[in-house]
């Protein structure tokens, strides 16, 4: 299928989608995304928005973790700042969405660079601690810090609007969130491209040899802190706009598990592979919610076996994964298209 | 002043608790290099298993504590032979994500096994609380107590004395040459694993005895991260140190602060403030071992 693909200059080599078939497949999936509030049911739409929201911090967390190498048991909380910030940003001064998104993004990055920090003296499991207590503490904060974040009834906020058009309705978010999300993938997969994205892959594969080609290790770890947290913040801001409500259990710890595992999933290092994972991990428990709705019809105690399938289901596809597939959903997409790199004739 | 007391003598229960959880992941990590994330759940398994025995077995509660720690031996052999060894050597990431993932399955089945209530044990321990000076200390606390020290001598001796625990020091100094010496280093890593979950029963039981069970007691494991932190992520010394005195810091910690902020719970946050602290401070902690790496 992708035979006879010959590049003529260095900026078709370096493009980011170098082949016909690439570009056609970004085409049709940009047309699908467009057309899909328009077949699917309401519940489907609202799924779509989560997984949006949530691909948006899962990306984040793959430019920290999976790119840069610096394992962060926090992610959760920097969304929590993002929304936070953002909803503070819409109710106390009344700014529309268009400022209060990235008012959030900001307060996550500036939030990052400050728990960033330790990374430079501590590594590997020890910053996993770090972040650790990162996670508590700042959902501590979000719970009892009751003049700004309203504690535990958390802060209401209204839809967000554009020069009168408000996004009310969940199909409507969904066209926000969703060129949101295109936009921040995009802007990823880009990143990748540049000095900073380079000095990011070199810090994770040896930190001393990236020091030693002039990479400022401090600087850089700092950087991807910074970028990984706005990328949460933002999705937080839209989270926000999304749930109309933002409250402390919105970000726990089992997040910041939820967002590793779409990572380990999709696979650690790619863009796509962040798309499948979350789209997959978000998925996974909704299909196993359907399967529990039919067998409940047949015996009526199926429902009280969901909760704890659900957290099996968890648990074996983190261990299933990381045990037999380390690459991820990714990996198993590239076996597949290789496949059908000269399909339909043989190797 | 008696409150300061009272404080500090409930901090040091609590801290004993801590230790011994905290024994338990010090062994698989010095020996393994595994943070081990599941503990909180293998505890669990630990407090359910005695449970199942006493209750609907009948079983005396030495005999039930025998049959858990038998139970979290086979459970901790079967997770190191199935799903950390062919994850070893492997990123970090990796194997801190699967031992979460471990964790997650755990807590499943507990809940099918045993279902999401509330147990508490049957009563183990005479009532009457015990008085220490000015201080009355609750038995229900006292005698879990004992007998997490009691479990931390134990497992001193098997380390010092016997030919098991010797060659387990050997390999977590260096692996290199007590595979020399003829030490089987994956037989070792399995009984450290073994050990591992038996402490972790152990400590399930004492805190299933003071404040009951259920498939949520694992939320408890979480606490032990400034422990081993404090103490030295791979000082068996260091978590025991450390243990009480996060025990002592919560409580008072908890005990003054706590009338002050409107929201409460700063037990919960203030050992991991310290954590941090501690990190960019000493980050191999008071007895690790310092690993120099100058970036």
């Amino acid at each position: 299928m992708r035979i006879g693909d010959f590049k003529e200059s260095y900026a078709a080599d370096e493009a980011l989608f170098r082949t016909p078939t690439a570009r056609a497949g970004l085409a049709a999936l940009l047309a699908a995304l467009a057309l899909f509030p328009l077949v699917a049911g309401e519940y489907l739409v609202y799924l779509a928005n989560l997984v949006g929201v949530l691909a948006i911090g899962a990306l984040g967390l793959n430019i920290l973790t999976g790119y840069t190498g610096q394992i962060s048991l926090g992610h959760a909380a920097f969304m929590g700042i993002g929304s936070y910030a953002a909803a503070v940003a819409q109710t106390r001064f009344g700014a529309p969405f268009w400022i209060a998104v990235p008012a959030g993004g900001l307060a996550a990055c500036a939030a990052g660079a400050v728990v960033g920090v330790p990374s430079l003296r501590i590594k590997g499991l020890y910053l996993a601690i770090a972040t650790l207590a990162a996670q508590v503490i700042f959902e501590w904060i979000f719970t009892n810090w009751t003049g700004v974040t309203g504690g535990i009834r958390g802060i209401n906020v209204a839809p967000a609007s554009l020069l009168g058009f408000r996004f009310d309705t969940d199909v409507r978010t969904y066209y926000l969130v969703t060129a949101v999300a295109a936009l921040h993938a995009y802007a990823a997969a880009n990143l990748f491209r540049t000095r900073i994205g380079r000095a990011f892959v070199a810090v994770r594969d040896r930190d001393l040899s990236a020091e030693l080609m002039g990479v400022n290790l401090f600087r850089t770890k700092i950087l991807a802190f910074m970028i990984s947290s706005w990328y949460a913040g933002i999705a937080g801001g839209l989270f926000v706009y999304f749930a109309k409500v933002v409250t402390p259990e919105s970000f726990p710890l089992t997040l910041s598990i939820q967002y590793l595992a779409m990572i380990i999933v999709g696979g650690l290092g790619t863009i796509q592979g962040t798309l499948y994972g979350t789209v997959f991990v978000t998925l996974v428990p909704e299909a196993l919610r359907s399967l529990t709705q039919v067998a409940q019809k047949i015996s009526p105690e199926a429902m009280s076996w969901f909760h704890p399938m659900k957290d099996i289901l968890f648990g074996a596809m983190i261990v299933g994964f990381l045990v037999f597939e380390p690459h991820g959903l990714a990996e198993i997409a590239n076996r597949i298209r290789r496949f059908f790199a000269l399909w339909p004739f043989p190797k | 002043m008696e409150l300061l007391l009272q404080l500090v003598l409930s901090g040091v229960v609590t801290g004993g608790i801590y230790a011994l959880i905290a024994i338990g992941f010090v062994v698989v990590y010095k020996a393994t290099r595994v943070i081990n994330f599941a503990t909180g759940e293998l505890m669990m398994f630990g407090a359910f298993f005695a449970w199942t025995a006493m209750t609907s077995a009948g079983a005396p509660f030495a005999a039930a504590v025998a049959a858990a720690a038998l139970g979290a031996a086979l459970v901790g052999a079967a997770v190191e032979r199935v799903v950390l060894r062919p994850l070893m050597g492997q990123r970090t990431i990796s194997v801190i994500m699967v031992t979460i993932g471990l964790s997650s399955v755990f807590r499943g089945i507990a809940q099918i096994v045993w279902s999401g209530e509330y147990r508490s044990f049957p009563p183990i321990f005479p009532r009457r609380p015990i008085h220490l000076g000015p201080v009355l200390l609750p038995s229900r606390q006292v005698y879990p107590f004992l007998l997490a020290l009691a479990a931390i001598a134990l497992l001193w001796l098997l380390f010092r004395f016997t030919r098991t625990g010797t060659a387990m020091r050997a390999t977590a100094d260096d692996q290199a040459t007590a595979f020399g010496m003829g030490i089987d280093i994956r037989r070792m890593f399995s009984f450290s694993w073994m050990l591992a979950a038996v402490t972790a029963a152990l400590a399930g039981i004492v805190i299933g005895t003071i404040g009951g069970i259920s498939p949520q007691l694992g939320a408890v494991g979480l606490r032990i991260f400034p422990v081993v932190i404090l103490g030295g992520l791979d000082s068996v010394g260091g978590a025991l140190v450390g243990g009480m005195v996060m025990g002592v810091l919560e409580n008072l910690a908890g005990g003054y602060l706590d009338p002050l902020l409107p929201g409460g719970g700063v037990k919960d946050v203030v050992p991991f403030a310290a954590l941090v602290l501690i990190l960019m401070i000493r980050p191999y902690g008071l007895f690790g071992t310092r690993e120099i790496e100058r970036l």
